[in-house]
């Protein structure tokens, strides 16, 4: 019965090898080979440049910086709407319909929420104060991609927490845990998850984001994303740009088993 | 359980969050009734982009096909990584981190980086049409399909359904009815995000189309240059209402459906 | 339970039928779209077809409508961001692109590598009502005149305004004066950026002299604290929105940030400045010569170029539209700007690969500052 089972994994194992390491060939191929067809190791190397180590280090900065303020804003806000009864999954559809606004809209239309003469500064000069400078910056792009990814927290960590059985928490309650012992010991932990899936996927898609960077920020910072972008689309040097992304991928799946396992051991440790 | 303060500060909250999320929405809403080409200056009321954008052939093709191939996308990726996160559920850990791995791929690499490679792979073994942007938009959401699901199911109780199987269920009968509904939210986000995913993809698009073919987002992204059309903030508010109506139309459904079956289970 | 499971495969097979029937309903659609991309594919020079690829919104649809009907070949219309997204994909060769139309560097590029067919100009009827000053011009980039014909050109100078600068703006100087910090946009791409100091210390913008190239870099790191943001198209709107007081912008975009807001302005410095011109060429995937051309010498016929001139509203390098245009237009210095100006204007040249390494370098090395 088991064996049958696990047939169910045989089209996506197809696909998955087809579009998916297939490619992943080719950009192994491409970022292991110079224009020579020579085999080097000069374009993984090439991740040492205090120029690309520096775009790594602000590109890892702000993707943090992102996870962290998705998972701060979002984590309550799942809790408080899984509690809800009321078509709290029609709420939950509304945070992510705004995603189904062009990308670009989206992010054109932010600029002009934060823009100089903007509405936030419209509104703040009504009060009579100063205008701010809240685009161009880094602060612009965490909120930027904070924006982006919203939904991509919200939506594991809601799941996950509509199936804490609410018995447990009474029972808890009943037995006398306070609100801070049953949020300690049963929503977090059952929520783990939700948050780890949450994490993967705002952290990784924001490692490699730089249109954001570019609208949002100005393009005054180099983010990991553009120089692997503008070796792709400016200079044509695939090899250096398949070179910086395998690092990139190596770098991330080291993150990632770490934070599994941390993960997995908090889910254990129950 | 909740005191009545705490109540309303979570009320704002959410309130808070939701305007803040739509502020940049409602702005595209203003601008599709804005005269004037430009974003930032109001040149008066119109309906002008509404009607303009119903005469314009390529707006309605790249409509047809960005909601052709986003759904069938969103459907054939989530088909694939549901069946996948239930057939990994026996499968060895082993095996199960390899697959986990893999598919986490496309959505680490920089959108440009997975554009081009599986363009190289269709150019090189096929060529570049429907069939390639279907391909790349089902890879792109395949692992956001898994990454809801797995959750669902690791947190499932295993021994309903190995109970249904030894009452005799057949494991097809036994999976509708026990494993679908227990991760069936988690199957609709998947969906949805995938949808999303790619409802939203350029720079895939772009290097995965054949020629003359445009989504809607290829065409918004081509304007740029010159100025964006104020015919897609009209389209995209319609899209945006007309899901909004879905939705509601939906829920509505929903309740009254629990409604009556509620009503009938308090009958019997 | 027989019932059951008897419903269910009903209910699968119809999900299928449906999923099939959805399938090849884009099977279908696809086979139109298809199809002529098929035809093209395996295609001698008689078929009736072509694949053009252009920049986006660059052109009044309804002359390619007009050609379609005039002449019976079915046009495959491509439409690109920027000049390396179409290298790109050309390079893939996915696409056997007939007609393409792009930036003067990048076609120096093509030629240079050997990728451009050269042009048969006794085919082409309309040639004549090209301006032989831009001709002249081209030449820079593809001499003889033998692989492009400019479709449209510009040049790239300040656009400010006037509430916010008080001043005469005529200099790049301006534009690192600490007065307007944060109220400054660059260009966000290399050479665009990088002329302006090189142009500023009286210098080509196309030296490849590692020094000259350095202080050039040098300058823009020391103006990168004052400046607000590196744009490309935002910067319109930005201009419009009166967000920054000044800004480095290409001529066509100044039109219309002024049209929009006409306390703006717009200035070629006098120190000189780039002039651009995108043109059509033949590249060597080119399978229908004969369509193309006739593609292009339409593109040059006079009504037609003061369709496109009219839509697009830059430069045009027809004489004969130039010549019925009105003497208010004419004298709109921001599409035309005078003789003189022009006279210190320089088109970009192809460096070569090495040169264009170390520009991608210059350029990080200013990101990252």
């Amino acid at each position: 019965m088991k064996s049958k089972r696990i047939c169910l994994t045989a089209p996506y194992l197809v696909w998955s090898v087809g579009f998916i390491v297939l490619p992943l060939v080719i950009v192994l191929v491409y970022g292991l080979t110079n224009d020579n067809g020579n085999l080097t190791l000069a374009n993984l190397a090439a991740i040492a440049d205090p120029i690309h180590l520096s775009a790594l280090g602000q590109s890892l900065l702000i993707a943090f910086g992102s996870t962290a303020i998705s998972l701060i804003v979002c984590y309550p806000l799942a809790y408080i709407l899984s509690r809800s009864h009321q078509s709290s999954r029609l709420v939950i559809m509304l945070f992510v319909l705004p995603m189904w606004i062009n990308f670009m809209l989206r992010i054109l239309a932010l600029q002009m929420v934060l823009a100089n003469t903007g509405i936030i500064n419209t509104v703040l000069g009504f009060f009579g104060i100063p205008a701010q400078h809240l685009l161009y910056n880094r602060r612009a792009i965490l909120i930027g991609m904070t924006y982006d990814y919203l939904p991509f927290m919200l939506l594991p960590l809601y799941n996950a927490m509509c199936r804490i059985d609410r018995d447990l928490i009474d029972a808890a309650a009943d037995l006398g845990a306070g609100r801070f012992v049953i949020f300690r010991k049963i929503v977090l932990p059952l929520s783990m998850p939700g948050v780890i899936s949450g994490i993967i996927m705002v952290f990784i898609p924001s490692i490699s984001e730089f249109a954001i960077a570019d609208i949002l920020g100005g393009s005054k910072i180099l983010l990991i994303g553009n120089v692997i972008e503008q070796e792709f689309s400016l200079t044509n040097n695939w090899h250096l740009g398949s070179g910086l992304s395998v690092v990139l991928m190596i770098f991330i799946f080291i993150s990632m088993a770490i934070m599994n396992r941390r993960g997995e051991s908090e889910v254990q440790a129950l | 359980m909740r005191s009545r303060g705490q109540k309303i500060l979570e009320r704002i909250y959410v309130v808070l969050i939701f305007l803040l999320m739509y502020m940049p929405i409602f702005i595209l809403i203003v601008c599709s009734f804005n005269a004037s080409k430009a974003r930032s200056v109001w040149g008066g009321f119109t309906l002008n982009w509404y009607v303009s954008m119903f005469q314009d052939p390529d707006v309605m093709a790249a409509v047809r096909t960005s909601l052709l191939l986003t759904t069938s996308a969103a459907v054939i990726a989530t088909v694939l990584g549901t069946l996948a996160c239930v057939g990994m559920t026996v499968a060895s850990r082993r095996f199960k981190k390899v697959l986990m791995s893999v598919t986490n791929i496309p959505m680490l690499n920089a959108d440009i980086v997975t554009g081009i490679a599986i363009m190289l792979l269709f150019v090189r073994f096929w060529r570049l049409g429907f069939a390639s942007m279907l391909a790349a938009h089902v890879t792109l959401g395949v692992p956001y399909v898994i990454l809801n699901v797995m959750p669902k199911i690791e947190g499932m109780n295993q021994s309903t359904y190995e109970a249904a199987l030894d009452l005799g269920a057949t494991p097809a009968y036994a999976f509708r009815k026990i494993i679908i509904p227990d991760i069936l939210p988690g199957i609709l986000s998947g969906f949805l995000l995938a949808f999303t995913i790619s409802l939203d993809d350029f720079v895939v698009t772009y290097f995965t189309k054949g020629a003359g073919i445009n989504t809607i987002s290829t065409m918004i992204y081509q304007q740029v240059r010159r100025g964006i059309n104020p015919e897609m903030y009209a389209l995209s508010t319609i899209l945006f209402l007309l899901i909004l109506l879905v939705l509601w139309a939906v829920n509505r459904i929903q309740a009254v459906q629990e409604g009556n079956g509620r009503r009938k289970e308090a009958a019997r | 339970m027989m019932k059951r499971k008897n419903r269910l495969r009903c209910s699968g097979i119809l999900l299928a039928a449906a999923l099939t029937a959805g399938i090849c309903g884009c099977g279908a659609k696809t086979g139109e779209n298809g199809e002529s991309g098929a035809s093209v594919q395996g295609a001698a020079s008689g078929d009736k077809t072509l694949v053009v690829f252009n920049y986006g919104d660059y052109i009044d649809k309804e002359t390619i409508r007009m050609f379609e009907e005039e002449t019976g070949i079915q046009v495959e219309y491509e439409q690109y961001v920027t000049p390396e997204d179409m290298y790109t994909k050309y390079q893939a060769g996915a696409i056997p692109y007939d007609l393409i139309c792009t930036s003067d560097y990048m076609i120096e590029k093509m030629i240079s590598a050997g990728q451009v067919k050269k042009l048969d100009k006794s085919a082409m009827q309309y040639y004549d009502n090209l301006d032989p000053t831009y001709l002249k011009f081209c030449e820079a980039f593809d001499p003889g005149n033998e692989y492009a014909v400019p479709y449209f050109w510009g040049t790239v100078g300040i656009c400010y305004n006037t509430e916010l600068v008080d001043e005469k703006v005529d200099s790049w100087s301006i534009l690192w004066d600490k007065k307007y910090t944060d109220e400054i946009i660059m260009e966000n791409s290399m050479r665009d950026a990088f002329l302006v100091p090189l142009k500023l210390d009286g210098l080509s913008l196309n030296t490849t002299k590692p020094g000259d190239l350095n202080r050039a870099l040098d300058q823009l790191k020391e103006q990168k604290s004052i400046v607000m943001a590196y744009m490309v198209d935002e910067s319109r709107d930005a201009m419009i929105a009166g967000d920054a007081a000044l800004g480095v912008i290409y001529s066509g975009d100044a039109t219309a940030a002024i049209d929009a807001n006409d306390r703006l302005a717009y200035v070629v410095p006098k120190e000189g400045s780039n002039i651009w011109f995108d043109c059509w060429f033949l590249p060597d995937s080119c399978q229908h010569e004969e369509n193309a051309l006739k593609f292009i010498d339409f593109m040059n016929r006079e009504d037609i170029a003061a369709m496109n001139f009219d839509y697009v509203y830059y430069g045009t390098p027809n004489k004969a539209v130039y010549d019925k245009l009105d003497e208010e237009t004419k004298a709109d210095q921001t599409v035309f700007p005078s003789e003189e100006a022009l006279s210190h204007c320089e088109v970009y040249s192809y460096l070569g690969a090495e040169m264009e390494e170390y520009y991608n370098r210059l350029w990080k090395e200013l990101k990252a500052y």
